[in-house]
């Protein structure tokens, strides 16, 4: 790609001009009748469709086109996530805005020949909508972005990631590009991200603008612009899809930042493992780099911005601010009290803004339709929309964004398309391992970060985990404890030691050797964990038992009581049984078993497990074919 | 003199600009600059604590100083939450005594709680807050972490089982004597303490100096103890056991036993020790006196012979020489060969000594009562050696020693004034304040003064040494000769005056060097005066150590190390003059380069306790 210095705005707009009339076909309101012929070819490359291999798919396209001679008529882009990751690789052809999931590659010979030289669109590949069971056609009428709003993720799925003119082509840059022509005054535009309410999505929800003013009120020759991208609640990938999707967004906003409160260095901290966004923050800061768009001068301006990659080794403790500061300083990552606040002590002892990913993204977009715009969407407390990665026992696992004040109910429902197998809704999960669960009474919660706070849970960063009634609550939060204790950095004592406690009271319980006064023990540990610990992931590591325990502690009760897992996971507490009637005595169980528990002649009715040796691996259970052996 | 401010400057408690907070429903005005805790102990509020060390560790992780803040949502640690117009702080409700509660707990679930029979016990901060929160029974139980014990080296021993993590001894080794020994290893539950990949002390670039066993509040750290060695060589009748006791002891025996910081207590120093069964009692600051001696003769040796090998390095600190051997190599050729006091002792103890009295060297068990864990070290290394004897044969810290008394049965501060026994009794001023920062450098210059000019000078004429800041730069006038001179105490201030020197700044003639921050009155064997005692804790009771070193000293007669008698009496009798062959082979030694990561290179240049047995 032959990228040229832009040394002035009058540069980006004319890039901005030619880029635009290259992709206007995919988008629904302009007129492309006259270009019929032409079809652009979307993959998704976020990380869910690559794991679903939507690398080869691109690949193949890129042959087959090259094959059947029609490059002329066809051109591929990769791009970022759709969101129906569940569903993935996503395929959507422009102009027909066809919306194709579940495609191979071995799909696309069908999708080449039916639907570009034939113009029959291959209808095996629709989305199949699961609440309706109705085919839905083009990407206009997947009824999975009904009740959507994508802010933060509106290149996601529009723009190629790796070409940073289709971003320009977007108006990207134009919100810097104005800022540097008007030589804006920083107080003014802080004063805009104040105005729309923006508050920061790395899950603490402090109001952006509020923090923009205060790294921009402390003097030093020497400052700092920080973008946390160490998302590491298990389950959650908002931020590496944006970066995956849109990385020019952060970038742009990051120079923002850098102008807002006198920095000319920035670091992007993302985790190492992150590599398709580590890829792409790569390209993109290559390119912007070229177009002097980072580095000295800024197109044509005296304002200088660099900004430079620092890996994580993907330590959840490095996703709190001051620890991503040890680390991104390349010490050990651990958090430290405060005040004094990165905003006066951070990166080098210097004065250090520090935003999440997501929150960096909206801020080019604020910028460019205004503050009241923002503030029109959400609640009055939470302005805007949020990113939420949907996961666990529902339909459409994937990522979503909706306006503040969606109902949960909606989001699980007429997003997420209910819950999986048709089963009966049992909690949803929210903000990580420092979130809670919430019951279906109170589904009808309209999510913002006050709300889910009063209900034991959190915002988080956006992670929501659906479950039914194959889940047990008391094993949940010993997986979310099992979490926290084991990214306990162990710098102070309640998180290092405290977690450990509940998490082997919680073990005690799992496995039947609880007592009811460990409950309380449990509960008391838990309230003097959330209130002396260091940072904000002791401070939280108990919010899901307390949440259990609020909403479901008739299950601790079960299990301490009765000794008896209701959703049969607590592996200590069950036994495997064979049923009488059932069983054909075909003896596969008998040769499964790795420890020979099962004993009984062939043909003989029925087989008998001997509970004494059984380790209750359940290979006996998977492999019965008549289904006479279960769990209970 | 110029006084180089520390890194780290002592907060001023009499900060001009105050601020009002009210704690528990009282309005204090309080000095600005200052943390909750600090105000609150100043206005007698006593609030516990456990990982705080005053201007060293503030880093609030132990969360036993918790407080509730008005407007804080969670408690916070008062050690280092900084004072505030207007703050309002409660720090004796339910909710904080709950919290601590917990904490303390929490910690002692995950202690291996041998308190009876642990080398802290009675003078355990832990012990203490458990004590004062009234801790009676643990809700938790569960797995305890088990690292063991890494003692394979003469001076240090670490117990991991009874280590808190509060980073006491990583703030003191990083930030003071910039030794960079311990980190965190692992995380979580897992974490602890230790040098790089959890080598033994002996194995990574540690001096051995002890500041981290002053600084542990439990028994983590201790030093290796000889006292049962000792006891069965004064138990064995073949043995002739002699003792000899540092110069700073002097100041320091007396306060576990109740008597106040800087108390002088030669005389019953003596009569312990005689009572404890040792055969000869000397005093090393005879043997200070010697090293003075020897140690201007080189320095004038250099001044009019040898300017390139100046600066001339003080050698009398093993924790020092350590250092230098780990961290500068390139300044070994600079220190003076001299050994240390108490190796000069152990040598001439065994052989001047021997003759004179007619006593087989094989039979003299010589030990030395140090306020140092280096010395132990010390007294391993190969070149520590005459005529096929090791000098010093055990070292004793004053801790150690208090036990030994407690043992005894003795009630130390009722015992009689007792005298040193000949031929190591009578001592100079200059040998005794060798126990304190900036005393050696003043025996030198007594003694330095005389052999240039050929005056007696006025003593004392340099007080501005006392000062304890911890790197002075300066010069002084002796005759036509002008000498730069520094004074470094703490290693960390070692290391900045040999920066300077290595990048031309600093043109030095002499430097005095001792590793303990102020001297050996502040050494790593020394007394540890606990929580209880000394309700800012922090290390600060040095200095009326040393004050009291300076004022006894100002009494003595003879104050200048050349006019000892006894030190005549030797040159006389033995060795001749300072610097002879015979001086040089008894009270001289050599060094050695050992790296930064001695756990790399395969031999080992010193003698390990194990191996030694």
């Amino acid at each position: 790609m032959k990228l040229q210095q832009l040394n002035s705005k009058d540069d980006l707009v004319r890039v901005r001009e030619e880029t635009y009339n290259n992709m206007k076909l995919r988008f629904k309101e302009e007129n492309v009748e006259k270009e019929i012929n032409k079809y652009h070819i979307l993959v998704c490359t976020g990380a869910g469709c690559i794991s679903s291999r939507s690398n080869s798919v691109h690949k193949k396209l890129d042959k087959e086109i090259k094959k059947r001679k029609l490059q002329e008529k066809v051109k591929v882009f990769k791009t970022g996530c759709f969101g129906l990751c569940k569903l993935g690789p996503i395929v959507v052809v422009h102009p027909d805005r066809t919306f194709y999931t579940k495609v191979d590659p071995k799909d696309v010979d069908e999708i080449l020949e039916m639907h570009i030289e034939k113009g029959q669109p291959v209808e095996r590949l629709f989305y199949r909508s699961p609440k309706t069971n109705e085919v839905q056609k083009t990407i206009d009428e997947v009824d999975f972005f009904d009740y959507q709003n994508r802010i933060a993720l509106r290149n996601c799925g529009v723009i190629n990631p790796e070409d940073i003119t289709e971003y320009i082509a977007m108006d990207g840059y134009m919100a810097l590009a104005d800022i540097l022509v008007n030589k804006t005054d920083p107080k003014v535009i802080i004063e805009e991200i104040k105005q729309s309410g923006l508050r920061g999505r790395g899950g603490g929800g402090f109001l952006t603008g509020k923090k923009w003013e205060y790294a921009s009120a402390y003097e030093s020759d020497k400052k700092f612009v920080l973008c946390n991208a160490d998302e590491g609640d298990p389950g959650a990938f908002m931020d590496r899809s944006i970066l995956e999707g849109d990385p020019h967004s952060v970038i742009e906003a990051m120079i923002i930042a850098g102008y807002c409160i006198g920095a000319h260095k920035g670091y992007i901290y993302v985790r190492a493992e992150y590599e398709a966004a580590l890829n792409r923050i790569e390209k993109a800061l290559d390119q912007a780099k070229k177009m002097g768009l980072l580095g000295k001068n800024i197109l044509g301006s005296s304002f200088d911005f660099d900004l430079d990659i620092r890996l994580g080794a993907g330590a959840f403790v490095c996703g709190e601010e001051t620890a991503l500061i040890q680390s991104t300083m390349g010490l050990r990552g651990e958090p430290r009290p405060r005040p004094p606040f990165p905003a006066e002590v951070g990166l080098w002892e210097q004065p250090t803004l520090n935003n999440n990913v997501e929150t960096y993204a909206n801020i080019p977009i604020i910028l460019r339709k205004g503050a009241d715009w923002y503030s029109s969407i959400g609640t009055e407390g939470s302005k805007g929309t949020k990113v939420f990665a949907l996961a666990g026992q529902i339909n459409n696992t994937g990522l979503i964004e909706v306006p503040m004040g969606t109902k949960l109910k909606t989001i699980i429902y007429d997003i997420g398309g209910g819950i999986h197998d048709n089963k009966e809704f049992k909690a949803l999960q929210t903000g990580g391992p420092s979130g809670g669960c919430i019951p279906s009474d109170l589904l009808t919660t309209e999510v913002d970060y006050e709300s889910l706070a009063d209900i034991g849970s959190m915002m988080g960063s956006g992670g929501m985990i659906v479950m039914d009634q194959t889940d047990c609550m008391v094993d949940i939060a010993r997986f979310y404890l099992e979490f926290a204790h084991d990214e306990s950095c162990g710098k102070c004592v309640p998180c290092r030691v405290g977690t450990k406690r509940l998490l082997e009271i919680l073990q005690k319980i799992t496995s039947g050797k609880g007592e009811m006064e460990d409950l309380e023990i449990l509960e008391n540990l838990c309230y003097d964990i959330k209130d002396s610990s260091l940072c904000g992931l002791g401070q939280t590591a108990p919010n899901p038992v307390l949440s259990t325990l609020q909403y479901f502690r008739d299950e601790y009760i079960t299990h301490v009581k009765e000794k008896r897992c209701p959703a049969k996971v607590c592996n200590e507490l069950l036994k495997v049984v064979i049923s009488e009637e059932k069983c054909v005595a075909c003896g596969i169980c008998a040769r499964v078993c790795p420890v020979n528990a099962i004993t009984g002649e062939h043909k003989k009715p029925p087989f008998k497990i001997h509970q004494d040796v059984c380790i209750k691996c359940g290979a006996c259970v998977q492999k019965c074919p008549v289904d006479a052996i279960y769990k209970e | 003199m110029e006084n180089i401010p520390e890194k780290e400057e002592n907060k001023i408690y009499e900060n001009e600009e105050k601020v009002t907070i009210t704690i528990d429903g009282r309005d204090y005005e309080v000095p600005k600059g200052l943390t909750v805790l600090e105000a609150a102990r100043m206005v007698n509020i006593e609030i516990p604590s456990l990982c705080y060390l005053k201007d060293i560790n503030e880093i609030g992780t132990c969360r036993v100083c918790v407080v509730e803040v008005e407007g804080s949502r969670t408690l916070q640690p008062s050690c280092v939450y900084p004072v505030r117009e207007g703050l309002r702080v409660r720090t004796n409700t339910e909710r904080v005594r709950r919290a601590r509660r917990t904490a303390v707990s929490l910690l002692l679930s995950n202690h291996h709680r041998e308190c009876t029979t642990c080398v802290a016990n009675l003078n355990c901060e832990l012990q203490n807050v458990a004590a004062d929160l009234g801790i009676r029974n643990i809700p938790f139980t569960g797995e305890k972490v088990d690292y063991g014990v890494h003692n394979n080296n003469p001076a240090i021993q670490r117990d991991y089982n009874k280590c808190i993590n509060c980073r006491r001894c990583m703030a003191i080794c990083n930030k003071i004597q910039e030794c960079y020994v311990y980190s965190p290893i692992n995380r979580g539950f897992d974490t602890l303490i230790a040098p790089a990949f959890q080598k033994d002390l002996s194995e990574v670039s540690c001096i051995m100096c002890g500041q981290c066993v002053l600084a542990c509040p439990t028994g983590s750290l201790a030093e290796k103890e000889h006292i049962n060695e000792v006891l069965e060589a004064i138990s064995d009748p073949n043995k002739h056991v002699i003792a000899q006791t540092a110069p700073s002891i002097q100041v320091t025996i007396g306060e576990p036993f109740g008597m106040p910081v800087g108390s002088f207590v030669a005389g019953k120093l003596v009569a312990a020790l005689k009572r404890i069964g040792f055969d000869k009692v000397f005093a090393t600051d005879v043997t200070a006196d010697l090293t003075i001696m020897e140690e201007s003769e080189e320095l004038l040796h250099r001044l009019f012979h040898e300017p390139d090998k100046l600066p001339l390095l003080s050698s009398c600190c093993p924790g020092w020489v350590k250092y230098a051997e780990h961290f500068f190599p390139e300044f070994l050729p600079n220190l003076s060969s001299t050994k240390s006091p108490h190796e000069m002792c152990g040598a001439l103890s065994k052989t001047w000594y021997a003759q004179k009295y007619g006593i087989d060297p094989d039979k003299i068990v010589n030990v030395a009562i140090m306020p140092c864990t280096a010395k132990k070290y010390e007294v391993a290394r190969p070149e520590m050696e005459s005529d096929g004897y090791r000098n010093v044969d055990y070292v004793l810290t004053t801790r150690e020693l208090t036990r030994m008394i407690r043992e005894t049965g003795l009630d130390f501060p009722n015992l009689p004034e007792e005298e040193y026994d000949e031929p190591f009794d009578q001592y100079s001023g200059a040998g005794m304040i060798f126990g304190a920062t900036g005393g050696l450098f003043e025996a030198v210059l007594r003694t330095v003064h005389e052999k240039i000019t050929g005056d007696k000078m006025e003593v004392p004429d340099y007080t501005d040494e006392h000062v304890q800041s911890g790197l002075k730069y300066g010069r002084v006038t002796i005759g036509d000769k002008t000498l730069n001179i520094a004074i470094a105490h703490g290693t960390g201030n070692a290391k900045r005056a040999l920066d300077r020197m290595k990048r031309g700044e600093w043109k030095i003639h002499f430097m005095e060097v001792m590793a303990c921050p102020g001297g050996c009155v502040g050494g790593g064997g020394q007394p540890i005066l606990g929580s209880r005692d000394h309700k800012f804790i922090s290390l600060s009771y040095r200095h009326n150590r040393a004050d009291a070193l300076f004022n006894v000293e100002k009494g003595k007669k003879i104050r200048r190390s050349h006019e000892n008698p006894r030190v005549r009496q030797i040159y006389e009798e033995f060795l001749g003059h300072p610097a002879s062959e015979k001086a040089n082979k008894y009270l001289h030694t050599s060094y050695i380069p050992r790296g930064r990561h001695p756990y790399l290179v395969d031999e080992k240049h010193y003698k390990g306790y194990n191996e030694k047995d």
